[in-house]
C-alpha cells in the first residue's frame, strides 16, 4: 500500500465527514478510504478482447488493476477466460504506454510533415487539430474530414464521436474497423431481416445438435463459444455433430466429426448446393416447410455484375492510364486485378452458376460499381437459379484440398445436406470472417439464411444461422450506435429524410444540419486520402495502418501528401507511426464505458483505475474538440464535394431560431446542455460511489487539458448522458436498451429490453415481444418486423418487369446469388492462394498483447503456415525466411509446415498481428461491392527463399 | 607394561574417546542408541543435551540462515566447554581425522621424510585463519555453509553413521598430503575447525605445564607435537602452553622421560611461578 | 649494472599481501564453483517440512537426525558419489517411499529448523497429510492404465487415495464394452510420499514423484480463479508491473521516429 496509515485515517475520516454532511466526495478519495480498508477492490467489467462479451472482475490495488478473474455470474463465460482474457490485467501497463502528445516538429518546434514526434501540450495539439480541420473543412467540406472509428469504441466514444462528426462538422466520413470485420454480416441482416444483428444468441448452442462452422476458427477467435460447443459435443457425442467448412484445417476441424476443405470463395455454390438438395429432394421428401415460406418468406434477386469493390477507372488516383499498363500512383501488376473491377470475362468456373443470369463463360461482364438492390421474384425462379448446383458440379469447384478424392470430398457435401435436412435436427450455422471477409460476403451470408429458412430452422431455440462478430464492440457501437458512415444509431440511415429527422431533433440541432450522403467507408476514406480528397483523418481506437489491405498506398498517402494524421492509441503502432499528431488515449478500464457483443449483450463497466501519464479518454478528446468549433465555423454552406453531388444548406439562421448564437460551440450543444447537465455526479449514488471520473471531476493527475488550464473536470455525468441520449433512440424501435443504472447491476442484458425483460431469440413470438406485437391477431409464429427494404419491385433473374413496390410485412427474404470467382486467383506467376486471420494469443494489430510478455513468448511472430510439400517445391525450409510477394508488394515470414494451421497444398496462412511481418501489405483491397468489407481471405502470391 | 602405560596412557584416551564416539554415532543410527545421536556437525545427548559445531553454525549465520534456538543453545554449550575446560581438545580427542594424520606424521617419521625433504617449508600456520575468512565470505556469496560442503570431517564422521560413500577418499587424501607434501599440512595448517577452536581455546583452563627445571633438553616434545611452535618455552623458563593452538593432546607429556611437562590448571599453573 | 638494492620490507609486505589476496581469491572461485555445482542438483527429494531448497541447503546442519529417527530408512544422508548436495538428507521413493507417519519423527529432531515443524501442522497438531516433499507426475504414454490395461497400483497405493489421485473414467472405443481407469494426480493434496512411484508395475516407474518446485507450474497472481473464493487471497501478492517485450523494449519515441522500412 503506497497510502500510508496517516494518510489513511486522514482519507477515512475526511469521507466519513464529507458523506455525514451529505456532500460530494471526490471520487478518488472515497476509492482510497475503500481501498485502505480492503487492500484492494473488486469490480465488474467486460473482456477488451473479443465478440463474445465475456464478463470479468477486475482487482485495483494502489491506483492501479493488479489481477482480473473470469465472472462466476456472467451467463456467457461463467467466471471462465481464454488466455488472451486472462491478461486483462497486464494490457494497459507496457513500458512505452503513450502518455503525452507528440507533433512532428522542425528545428523550431513548428509542425513540419517530415519532421519528427516531439511531447506537446494538450493544448497545441487541440491548435493543430484545429488548424487542419479548418483548412480541410476550406479545401472540400466536410467531406474532407475522415475518422478511422472502431468497434472497440465503448458505447459512449462512439456515440460522442459519431454526434460531433454528423452533426457538428456535417460529415459522414466515419468509418469503423467493424467495415473490415462484419460488414457483409450487416447487409445480410438488412437484406434479409430489414433490421441489424442475430435472431438468437449464445444459448443455441447448448440446445442444437448441429454445429456447423463455416469459414470460422472458433476454436481460437471465440475461445470460450468453442468450449461451450465442445461441451455440447461432449454431453452426446453420437447425436450432436459437427462439421468444419474451411479452406485449411486449423484448431476448429480437431474436435469436428468432418472437415471440408474447399477452394477459396466456392462456399457461395457450397450453400447453394445444400439448398438445391432441399429444392430438388422436397417433391419426394417434403422437406421444405411450405407453411412457414408461405407465411413469412420472399424471394428475391439482384444483379450480379457488381465488380469487386475496388478503385473504379474514373478514381483520380487511376489516372492517367498509361501505354505500359500503369494507371496513375498504379504500376501495371496492380492494374491487372484492379482492372477486373470495370469488366471481366466469365470464367469456365463460374460459368454454369451465372447460366441462369444469362451469362455464360467466355463473356465479357460489365461491371457497375456495387448496388444493394433487388426484386421479387417467384419460387420458380429462385429453383432455376439453383439447378447449376448439381454435386458433380459443386465438388468438381470446391474441393479445396488436391489430395483428397473427389469422391471423399462428395461424401462429406452430402452429409452435409443431409444434416441440415435432417427431420427434427437442430442446427446452428456459424460464421465469422471467413463468410464476411467475401468479394461476395453479402451474398453469402444471405445464402446461409435460405437454407435455414427453407427448412424452417431460424430463430428457434437451438437452430439458426449465427454470424459471430470479431470485435468487442462491432455489434455494441459500430452498428448500434451506428458510426458508419451510412448510418445512424439503432438502424437509422442518413440516406433516410425522415430518419436524419430524428436525430435532428434529438440532438437539438437545426433541420437539414445532417448530411444525407454517407459513402465514405473505411476503404473510401483510405482512398479518399489517396485522391486528396480528405486532408484531415483521425484514428480513433484501431489500427487503420496495419489492418488495411493494400497498405503501402495508404501509408505512403499519409506521409507524402498535403494532409494531417492524427492517431489517438495506448501504444505507438503502425497507425501512430505514420500520423502527424499522436494522442494519448485512456485504454479501457481507464474510463467509464460499454460494449455490446455478438449475441446483443450490453455490457457497462465504471472507471476502475486512473489513466497512465497525461493519457485521456477519446470521449474526452472529441468533446474538447467540440470546444473548438462554433455555429459560424461549422454550420454555413457547402457546396458539393465528393460523392456528395447537391449542397449543404446553411443552417445557422435555423441555429439562431433555435437560440444558439453564431459562436455558441459545439460542446454548449452536443455535449454540455441542458440535458446533459441533468446527468449530476453525485458520490451518494451506488453506481458512482467511490469511483473515478476523470471526464467528470477532473483527476489528481492534474492534466492540463486544451485550453491550458489543469482540467478540472465537465461537472456532470458525461458517460450516463451520452448513454441515455443513444439508448433513447432504440427504445420503441426494437432496439431497446434497459437504463444505465440497470447494466451496472446485471450481467448484461440482450437487447431489445422490454419491461426489464431481456430477448434471447428475436422474431419469434415466444421470446420477441415485438413479433408477438407484429403478429398479433394472426396464429403465426414468426414476425419479420424489421423496416429496412420492406417493399421490392417484381421481376425475374436478369429483369426488373414490374416497377411498381410491393409491400412485404413481417416477412424475410430468400435471396438467389450464384457463385462468383474472386478477383485475383492464383496463376502461373502468383500461385498460390493467401489468407490472412489472427490467432488466439493477439488481439488484432497486436499492440496490446505483443506487451504482454507471456503472450510474446508464447507466439512472437507471425508465420507463413504452409503445406510441407510446397514448401519442399519451392525450395524452403521449416523455420526458415521466405519472401511472400503479391502483386502489391512483398513481406518476410517464416516458414512454418507443422502446427496449429495445416493449408491443403496452394494455400498459405499468414497472421496479421505482428506489425514487424506487414502481410497488409500484401494483400488486396478488393471488398465486397454492397458490404465495402474488405476480402483479407483471399489474394494470390507467389512464396520464394530470402 | 606400566612403561607402556605410562607412555601412551592419553593416547589410549584419546583414541578410545575418538572411536566411542564414532561407535556411539553408529549405534544411534543403525540400532536406535540414543546416548548420542547425530554427528560431530550436531548432535544430541540422551535425547535432551544439544551440542553443536559452532563453526558450522557462524557459517550458517554468514550464509543467512536463520539460526534456530536449539542450534544456539548447542553451538553455545561446545563454545563455552572448549574456551572454558578443553582448550582446542576437540581436534586430538574427538576428530577422527586426527588419527588419520597422527598416523601420517608417525610414517613420517619412521620413514625419515622429514630429514629427506628438510623442515622448512614455507606455508604459514596461519593459513588456517584466512581460510576462516574465505570459508566465511563464500558462505556468505553462496547461500550455505562452505566449509561444511567439503569438509573432510563430516564427511568421515557422517560416514561412519550414514555411510561413507566415496568419503574415504576424503581420509586417503588428508594422508597422503601430510605425509608426502607438508608435514602436519592438514590439522597444523589448513583446517579451518581446528584454527576456529584454537581461537576460542586460547584462555581455557586445562594446560600443559613446563618445568624447565626438570627439561633436558632431549627435544623429543617437539619432534612428537604436531603445533611445535607452541613449545617455545622448551628449555627456556618454567611456563604454561598459552597458545591455542595447542591440541591438548598430551604427546609431549608422554614422551618426556624427565617429568618436565604435566597437565594443570592454568590458575594453578601460573600460581606456582 | 646498476646497484642492486636491498628489497625494502615495505615491498616485501606489499607482496606477501597481494600473494594472500591473490591465492585467497583462486581459493574463493575454486571453492564457490565447486559449491556451486554440487548443490545444483534439482532432483531431489527431501524429507516433510523441509523448507525451500535455498534455505534448505543453508540451514541443515547435516547432522543425520532426521534420519535416524526414520523407522523406515527411507531417509538417507547424501554421501561423496550420491551426485547430491553433501551430507543433506534425500530420499529415493522407488527404493524406500515415505510411509507418512502420523507422527512425523523425523521433523522435530532437526535442531536447526531446516525441516519445519509448523510446515506440517495443521491447527497445531502435527499432520502429514499437509506434507510437500513433491509431486508425482505420471507419463501417459507409459502408464498402462492408459492403454487400458486394468492397473491402479498406484491409485490403490496412495495413502490419501481418492484425494491425491483419483481415477478418470473413460469409455474404451476399440473393445466398445471396457473402460479406461485413468489416475489422475491432484497437486494440492498429494504429498509426494511417492507410495505410488514405489508401487508402480512398469520397469520404470510411469509415475515419478518430482520436488514441487520442479513438477508444479505457477500461475501468476494477475488472474484469479472466479469461482474459487479460497484463491482470492493471491490478490494480496498481486502487483502491477510495468511490461516489456521486443516491441516494446524502446522508448514511444524512439520507436516513433524509427521508420525503418515502412515508407
Amino acid at each position: 500500500m503506497s497510502l500510508s496509515r496517516r494518510e489513511f485515517l486522514k482519507s477515512s475520516a475526511a469521507a466519513s465527514a464529507a458523506a455525514a454532511m451529505g456532500m460530494a466526495v471526490p471520487a478518488e478519495l472515497e476509492a482510497k478510504a475503500t481501498e485502505a480498508e480492503h487492500g484492494w477492490r473488486w469490480d465488474k467489467a467486460a473482456c477488451r478482447f473479443c465478440g463474445t462479451g465475456c464478463g470479468i472482475m477486475m482487482a485495483t490495488k494502489d491506483g492501479k488493476i493488479v489481477a482480473v478473474k473470469g465472472d462466476p455470474a456472467a451467463p456467457v463465460n461463467r467466471g471462465l477466460n481464454c488466455i488472451k482474457g486472462y491478461f486483462n490485467a497486464k494490457i494497459m501497463y507496457g513500458a512505452d504506454r503513450l502518455t503525452q502528445p507528440l507533433l512532428r516538429v522542425d528545428n523550431q518546434g513548428n509542425f513540419d510533415k517530415k519532421g519528427s514526434f516531439a511531447p506537446v501540450s494538450w493544448e497545441r495539439a487541440f491548435d493543430e487539430m484545429e488548424f487542419h480541420i479548418r483548412k480541410a473543412l476550406k479545401h472540400a467540406g466536410p467531406e474532407s474530414v475522415g475518422i478511422f472509428a472502431s468497434g472497440q469504441y465503448t458505447i459512449m466514444e462512439g456515440y460522442a464521436a459519431q454526434k460531433m462528426m454528423k452533426a457538428g462538422f456535417r460529415s459522414n466520413a466515419i468509418d469503423p474497423n467493424a467495415r473490415h470485420c462484419m460488414a457483409s454480416a450487416v447487409v445480410g441482416f438488412y437484406q434479409t431481416f430489414g433490421i441489424d444483428e442475430p435472431s438468437g444468441c449464445y444459448d443455441d448452442i447448448e440446445l442444437t445438435d448441429t454445429v456447423i462452422s463455416w469459414g470460422s476458427n472458433m476454436a481460437e477467435m471465440h475461445p470460450i463459444l468453442w468450449s461451450r460447443v465442445t461441451d455440447r459435443k461432449l454431453t452426446d457425442p453420437k447425436k450432436v455433430k459437427i462439421i468444419s467448412i474451411q479452406t485449411y484445417t486449423h484448431r476448429t476441424s480437431d474436435l469436428a466429426d468432418t472437415e471440408i476443405i474447399f477452394t477459396p470463395n466456392t462456399d457461395l455454390a457450397m450453400w447453394n448446393y445444400v439448398a438445391r438438395e432441399i429444392v430438388m429432394r422436397d417433391a419426394k421428401e417434403n422437406i421444405i416447410d411450405w407453411d412457414f415460406i408461405k407465411k413469412h418468406i420472399v424471394f428475391a434477386v439482384g444483379p450480379v455484375n457488381l465488380g469487386y469493390g475496388l478503385r473504379r477507372a474514373s478514381d483520380k488516383s487511376l489516372n492517367p492510364r498509361r501505354a505500359d499498363g500503369s494507371a496513375g500512383k498504379y504500376d501495371a501488376k496492380e492494374m491487372e486485378t484492379i482492372d477486373k473491377e470495370m469488366s471481366k470475362v466469365v470464367s469456365q468456373t463460374e460459368g454454369p452458376a451465372l447460366e441462369p443470369y444469362g451469362y455464360k463463360a467466355g463473356d465479357t461482364m460489365k461491371n457497375s460499381g456495387g448496388t444493394l438492390g433487388h426484386w421479387e421474384i417467384s419460387f420458380a425462379e429462385y429453383k432455376k437459379s439453383l439447378e447449376p448446383y448439381t454435386l458433380d458440379y459443386v465438388a468438381k469447384i470446391c474441393k479445396g484440398n488436391p489430395d483428397e478424392s473427389l469422391e471423399s470430398f462428395k461424401a462429406k457435401l452430402q452429409e452435409l445436406a443431409d444434416l441440415y435436412i435432417e427431420k427434427d435436427r437442430k442446427v446452428v450455422s456459424f460464421w465469422t470472417m471467413g463468410m464476411n471477409q467475401h468479394t461476395r460476403g453479402s451474398w453469402d451470408n444471405t445464402l446461409a439464411y435460405n437454407v435455414h429458412f427453407m427448412l424452417n430452422k431460424q430463430a428457434r431455440p437451438g437452430s439458426g444461422a449465427f454470424s459471430l462478430t470479431g470485435q468487442p464492440s462491432a455489434c455494441g457501437t459500430a452498428r448500434e450506435v451506428g458510426t458508419f458512415t451510412h448510418r445512424l444509431p439503432a438502424d437509422l440511415m442518413v440516406k433516410v429524410p425522415a430518419h436524419r429527422k430524428i436525430a435532428e431533433k434529438k440532438w437539438m440541432i437545426p433541420h437539414g444540419t445532417l448530411n444525407g450522403v454517407g459513402k465514405q467507408h473505411i476503404m473510401q476514406i483510405h482512398r479518399d486520402i489517396e485522391d486528396g480528397l480528405i486532408k484531415f483523418a483521425w484514428v480513433n481506437v484501431c489500427n487503420a495502418y496495419q489492418d488495411s489491405a493494400s497498405a503501402s498506398h495508404w501509408i505512403k498517402a499519409a506521409r507524402e501528401m498535403d494532409n494531417f494524421i492524427v492517431t489517438s492509441d495506448g501504444y505507438p503502432g503502425i497507425s501512430a507511426k505514420v500520423s502527424d499528431l499522436i494522442l494519448p488515449s485512456a485504454m479501457i478500464y481507464e474510463k467509464w464505458g460499454g460494449y455490446g457483443n455478438a449475441e446483443r449483450r450490453t455490457q457497462l463497466w465504471r472507471q476502475q483505475v486512473l489513466p497512465v501519464g497525461d493519457a485521456m479518454s477519446d470521449t474526452w478528446q472529441w468533446v474538447e474538440l467540440s470546444k473548438r468549433f462554433t455555429v459560424d465555423d461549422l454550420w454555413g454552406a457547402y457546396a458539393p464535394s465528393g460523392p456528395r453531388k447537391t449542397a449543404l444548406p446553411d443552417v445557422r439562421k435555423a441555429a439562431y431560431a433555435m437560440g444558439y448564437s453564431g459562436d455558441t460551440t459545439m460542446y454548449e450543444i452536443l455535449f454540455a446542455n441542458k440535458i446533459a447537465k441533468s446527468y449530476k455526479l453525485d458520490q451518494a449514488d451506488p453506481i458512482q460511489k467511490g469511483y473515478d471520473n476523470s471526464e467528470g471531476y477532473g483527476d489528481s493527475r492534474n492534466v492540463v487539458g486544451s485550453d491550458g488550464k489543469v482540467f478540472k473536470g465537465y461537472g456532470f455525468f458525461i458517460h450516463k448522458y451520452l448513454f441515455e441520449e443513444y439508448a433513447a433512440f432504440g427504445r420503441g424501435r426494437g432496439h431497446d436498451l434497459a437504463p444505465f443504472d440497470m447494466y451496472h447491476k446485471v450481467r448484461g442484458l440482450k437487447w431489445p429490453v422490454v419491461n426489464g425483460k431481456e430477448t434471447p431469440w428475436r422474431f419469434n413470438v415466444n421470446f420477441d415481444p415485438y413479433a408477438a406485437k407484429a403478429a398479433k391477431g394472426t396464429d403465426n409464429e414468426f414476425a419479420f418486423y424489421g423496416k429496412i427494404a420492406k417493399s421490392l419491385k417484381q421481376g425475374d433473374l436478369t429483369h426488373v418487369t414490374d416497377k411498381k413496390k410491393k409491400p412485404l410485412p413481417n416477412k424475410a427474404k430468400i435471396f438467389a446469388r450464384p457463385y462468383m470467382d474472386p478477383p485475383e486467383k492464383p496463376d502461373a506467376e502468383y500461385d498460390t492462394w493467401l489468407a490472412t486471420g489472427r490467432v488466439l494469443e493477439h488481439w488484432h494489430s497486436g499492440t496490446m498483447t505483443m506487451r504482454v510478455p507471456e503472450l510474446y513468448r508464447a507466439v512472437p511472430e507471425a508465420l507463413c503456415y504452409m503445406h510441407p510439400e510446397d514448401a519442399k517445391k519451392k525450395g524452403l525450409q521449416q523455420g526458415k525466411l521466405a519472401w511472400v510477394e503479391s502483386r502489391r508488394g512483398r513481406v518476410k515470414a517464416r516458414v512454418e509446415t507443422r502446427g496449429r494451421n495445416r493449408p491443403p497444398r496452394g494455400l498459405v496462412f499468414v497472421p496479421w498481428f505482428d506489425e514487424r511481418i506487414f502481410i497488409n501489405k500484401v494483400c488486396l483491397d478488393a471488398t465486397c461491392p454492397m458490404s465495402k468489407q474488405t476480402d483479407y481471405k483471399k489474394c494470390a502470391v507467389k512464396i520464394y527463399k530470402v | 607394561m606400566h612403561k607402556i602405560w605410562n607412555s601412551y596412557r592419553y593416547l589410549i584416551l584419546r583414541r578410545f574417546t575418538q572411536v566411542s564416539i564414532l561407535i556411539l554415532y553408529f549405534g544411534a543410527n543403525a540400532w536406535g542408541w540414543s546416548l548420542l545421536k547425530g554427528n560431530l556437525s550436531s548432535s544430541v545427548i540422551l535425547n535432551a543435551v544439544p551440542v553443536s559445531d559452532p563453526y558450522a553454525t557462524l557459517q550458517m549465520l554468514a550464509s543467512g540462515a536463520a539460526i534456530s534456538l536449539d542450534l544456539f543453545i548447542g553451538a553455545m554449550t561446545v563454545t563455552l566447554f572448549y574456551s572454558l575446560i578443553g582448550g582446542r581438545a576437540f581436534c586430538s580427542w574427538v576428530c577422527p581425522i586426527n588419527m588419520v594424520t597422527d598416523a601420517a606424521n608417525l610414517l613420517r617419521r619412521k620413514l625419515e621424510i622429514n630429514r629427506i625433504q628438510g623442515m622448512k617449508f614455507p606455508l604459514s600456520r596461519n593459513i588456517r585463519y584466512w581460510v576462516i575468512v574465505l570459508s566465511l565470505f563464500v558462505s556468505f556469496v553462496m547461500g550455505l555453509a562452505a566449509f561444511e560442503f567439503v569438509s573432510p570431517i563430516s564427511m568421515i564422521t557422517r560416514g561412519i553413521a550414514f555411510g561413507l560413500g566415496f568419503g574415504w577418499s576424503a581420509a586417503v587424501i588428508i594422508f597422503l598430503f601430510d605425509l608426502f607434501v607438508l608435514k602436519d599440512g592438514w590439522c597444523g595448517h589448513i583446517c579451518p575447525l581446528g584454527g576456529f577452536y584454537s581461537l576460542i581455546g586460547r584462555f581455557s583452563l586445562i594446560r600443559v605445564f613446563h618445568n624447565e627445571e626438570n627439561c633436558t633438553l632431549c627435544m623429543k616434545c617437539k619432534v612428537v607435537c604436531p603445533e611445535h611452535q607452541v613449545l617455545h618455552m622448551i628449555g627456556k623458563e618454567s611456563l604454561s602452553v598459552t597458545s591455542g593452538e595447542c591440541t591438548n593432546c598430551a604427546r609431549c607429556i608422554e614422551v618426556c622421560d624427565d617429568d618436565a611437562l604435566e597437565f594443570s590448571l592454568r590458575k594453578l599453573a601460573e600460581n606456582r611461578n | 649494472m646498476s646497484k642492486r638494492e636491498p628489497i625494502s620490507d615495505r615491498r616485501k609486505f606489499i607482496f606477501n599481501m597481494a600473494r594472500g589476496v591473490g591465492i585467497a581469491t583462486l581459493g574463493g572461485f575454486v571453492w564457490s564453483a565447486y559449491i556451486d555445482e554440487a548443490k545444483a542438483s534439482q532432483l531431489l527429494l527431501r524429507p516433510p517440512g523441509a523448507i525451500k531448497e535455498d534455505d534448505f541447503l543453508k540451514t541443515c546442519i547435516k547432522c543425520g537426525m532426521c534420519v535416524e529417527a526414520c523407522p523406515f530408512d527411507t531417509l538417507l544422508l547424501a554421501k561423496p558419489g550420491d551426485h547430491k548436495p553433501l551430507g543433506t538428507p534425500y530420499f529415493t521413493p522407488r527404493d524406500v517411499p515415505c510411509h507418512m507417519c502420523t507422527d512425523i519423527p523425523c521433523v522435530p529432531v532437526c535442531p536447526t529448523g531446516a525441516l519445519d515443524q509448523k510446515s506440517v501442522e495443521t491447527e497445531n497438531k502435527l499432520d502429514i497429510n499437509s506434507a510437500e516433499m513433491g509431486l508425482a507426475v505420471i507419463d501417459k504414454d507409459s502408464c498402462i492404465a492408459f492403454w487400458g490395461i486394468q492397473c491402479d497400483a498406484c491409485y490403490r497405493a496412495c495413502p490419501l487415495l481418492g484425494k491425491a489421485i483419483t481415477i478418470e473414467y473413460a469409455k474404451n472405443e476399440r473393445t466398445g464394452k471396457h473402460a479406461f481407469l485413468k489416475p489422475v494426480v491432484h497437486s494440492d493434496p498429494c504429498t509426494g510420499c511417492g507410495m505410488c512411484e514405489h508401487a508402480c508395475v512398469t520397469q520404470k516407474a510411469a509415475i515419478q514423484v518430482f520436488p514441487r518446485e520442479v513438477a508444479m507450474g505457477k500461475a501468476g497472481d494477475y488472474y484469479i480463479k472466479g469461482w474459487d473464493k479460497k484463491d482470492d487471497k493471491r490478490v494480496k501478492d498481486a502487483k502491477a508491473i510495468k511490461t516489456r517485450t521486443e516491441i516494446s523494449k524502446k522508448s514511444a519515441i524512439d520507436t516513433l521516429n524509427d521508420s525503418g522500412d515502412l515508407y
